[in-house]
């Protein structure tokens, strides 16, 4: 994965309370068996139905952080939201909270979720509102959100930090564990389920 | 200190555990189906690794399978996909149960079928519904395609710990309502994020009378809370269900493990950093009015009056209007399905209430069973001369209407009554509106064209 630094960029704001994976990416996407490729889908219903989207708006393209509501990315486990939104030129999120399987998602693939509260999230949004020029930094390093006079830290734990600056491979970090891994195995007992192939 | 079922599991894992990382976790069962895998074999190939345990690697075909025609119905895209999942299992030497086997089925239906899902284990899947085999005390949660590259490489997982959260639920179940309408309730009480970041356990005399069937269900549902596992701590119903099955333990091994699963309860004591509880008494027969599964009242409740501008948006999108009684909704379409409510119980609790009635003539009707197996449980028993006698459609195995992946979808503007988990906009296809409810109040939708309380037809 590359690793995520500090980014600055324009923000977009999509004032909706829990957005589920089905509307980041619907399934008729899900078929492809690639895992680059589907920016174009991102929002796919909403974009189409809804011509004054705010993803759609001339005034907000090329944003590259997405602020929204609460408990953004709820619902299905599908990867390709998180790949959809990185595809389509996001660098990270901005939400008073995610859903956990698509912050993880988000933290394998080095798009930044980043949690702040409610408050700063929406006067995030009026920021954009006023100025969809302005631009925000994200800064991983430091942890803090800043634009136009907003600055406020932001909580990461030190080990997805450090994966994120680094750009590490986990399962490579994994696998240096080797040993672990297999004098665990010695210890499983033998009656617990096993599907060997012919 | 005493220790809660998920803790007790969660020590057992633990490969090995840093100050300052997550700890790495041993995966025992690793599920897998075609469409959140294609990328992750593919990442591993890139990196040249290989898949450390095939043995406790299982895949199966269920999302974008066509539920009549077989394979050849299937369209290009889906069809390659499904040639991917075949040729990575081929390669990587994992049993995959694929179309036409009799083991394919929805993942969270043939796993604990095949007796793989066992108490005490670590089960994962690229599906968020992974929950579902916390009903036999297994610590169970969905995960993405980099974590599944990382389980194929390596059968382990780094987790932060999750918080523990008891749900406990006391007494007896009013006639009419089941296992579903439990769920719908509790998560119209929580909210749908009520369960972030939590190990929910299951608990409660209300609970322990439920049929393995039924814990599924609710267990199923545990990520529309935004739990991030569910589970009810395994007991003899668990090992009677079990017992017997192709993986299950035998002769000696089965006391062993009996012995095993008999000490994973949550010790007395043991502390949970919030408990809710709930009344069974208090439950009625539930059913969605909006685009979120905690947007659920009494079927005998009336459409609510919006609270915010999400809620405005969700009734826009349903084209219904505050104060209309729920029982006054017409349907076009009826879903009896899904990894919540396919299973040979859900199909008889279905067809029980359909016996010798037929579906509306207005409704378009579907049954599709959980698995292969379950379809020839259903038939031997005569379940499917039942729902066809009625009027509905007798489906081949697999996730179908539910996510709308393979041919099976709403049109646009279409209202469908469906025992599926998610009711968002679209999810069952592009305008579609979706009712989530139970197999028994998706049967009398069936027959009477609208939502209505089943009791009116027991």
């Amino acid at each position: 994965m590359e690793p995520f630094r500090r980014h600055q960029g324009r923000m977009v704001p999509l004032d909706r309370a829990n957005v589920d994976t089905d509307q980041i990416i619907p399934k008729q996407f899900l078929k492809r068996i690639e895992r680059s490729g589907f920016g174009p889908f991102l929002f796919y219903d909403w974009r189409r139905n809804d011509p004054d989207f705010v993803l759609e708006r001339p005034e907000y393209q090329g944003a590259s952080v997405l602020l929204t509501g609460p408990n953004f990315g709820c619902g299905s486990s599908r990867e390709h939201a998180p790949w959809s939104l990185q595809d389509a030129g996001f660098k990270a999120v901005i939400a008073p909270s995610f859903a956990d399987i698509f912050r993880t998602n988000c933290l394998k693939i080095g798009l930044l979720p980043v949690q702040l509260p409610e408050s700063s999230v929406r006067r995030l949004m009026e920021l954009a509102q006023e100025d969809p020029a302005l631009p925000v930094t994200v800064d991983l390093q430091a942890r803090t959100v800043s634009a136009a006079g907003f600055s406020e830290p932001f909580a990461m734990d030190d080990f997805a930090r450090e994966c994120l600056l680094n750009g590490w491979d986990d399962v490579g970090l994994t696998l240096r564990h080797a040993d672990a891994i297999s004098a665990y195995e010695q210890h499983r007992a033998a009656w617990l389920p096993r599907v060997p192939t012919p | 200190m005493a220790r809660t079922l998920a803790q007790k599991i969660w020590d057992n894992h633990v490969v090995r555990s840093a100050p300052g990382e997550p700890d790495l976790l041993f995966v025992d069962l690793h599920l897998v189906h075609e469409v959140t895998s294609p990328q992750a074999f593919e990442a591993l190939r890139l990196a040249g690794r290989r898949v450390r345990r095939p043995d406790l690697t299982v895949a199966t075909m269920d999302h974008n399978t066509p539920t009549r025609g077989g394979r050849q119905a299937a369209d290009d895209v889906s069809g390659k996909q499904m040639d991917a999942l075949e040729e990575n299992c081929r390669r990587a030497g994992v049993r995959l149960y694929g179309m036409g086997s009799r083991h394919q089925g929805i993942v969270h239906v043939i796993g604990p079928e095949l007796g793989l899902t066992q108490p005490g284990l670590v089960i994962v899947c690229g599906d968020s519904h992974t929950s579902t085999h916390g009903a036999f005390g297994a610590l169970a949660f969905g995960i993405g395609s980099s974590e599944v590259e990382h389980v194929l490489a390596t059968q382990c997982l780094p987790q932060g710990r999750p918080h523990d959260l008891a749900v406990t639920i006391e007494g007896e179940l009013p006639l009419g309502v089941v296992a579903k309408d439990v769920v719908l309730g509790l998560v119209s009480r929580v909210g749908i994020s009520g369960g972030q970041g939590s190990a929910v356990e299951y608990r409660g005399s209300t609970i322990r009378a439920l049929s393995m069937e039924g814990r599924m269900t609710i267990c199923n549902m545990s990520i529309e809370w935004g739990a991030r596992v569910g589970m009810v701590a395994p007991d003899d119903t668990t090992f009677a269900y079990l017992e017997g099955r192709p993986h299950a333990p035998r002769g000696a091994d089965w006391e062993h493990a009996i012995e095993a699963w008999r000490g994973l309860a949550s010790e007395e004591n043991a502390p949970f950093h919030q408990e809710i509880r709930l009344d069974a008494a208090s439950l009625e027969p539930c059913v969605t009015w909006g685009t979120n599964p905690g947007q659920a009242v009494p079927v005998g409740d009336r459409v609510p009056e919006p609270a915010d501008e999400n809620q405005e948006r969700a009734l826009r999108y349903m084209a219904l209007r505050p104060g209309t009684a729920m029982e006054d909704i017409a349907i076009d379409r009826v879903f009896i399905g899904s990894c919540t409510n396919a299973r040979l119980e859900d199909l008889r609790a279905a067809a029980a209430v359909i016996q010798g009635r037929r579906v509306h003539r207005s409704v378009q009707a579907l049954v599709v069973p959980g698995s292969t197996q379950v379809k020839l449980a259903a038939e031997a028993e005569g379940l499917d001369r039942v729902f066809q006698d009625a009027g509905f459609e007798w489906r081949d195995a697999g996730c179908s209407m539910c996510l709308g992946m393979n041919p099976d979808i709403l049109q646009p503007g279409e209202r469908c009554a469906s025992t599926s988990n998610r009711n968002f906009e679209g999810r069952q296809g592009a305008g579609g509106r979706t009712h989530l409810l139970s197999p028994p109040m998706a049967a009398a939708a069936a027959l009477t064209g609208h939502l209505v309380d089943v009791r009116s037809l027991l």
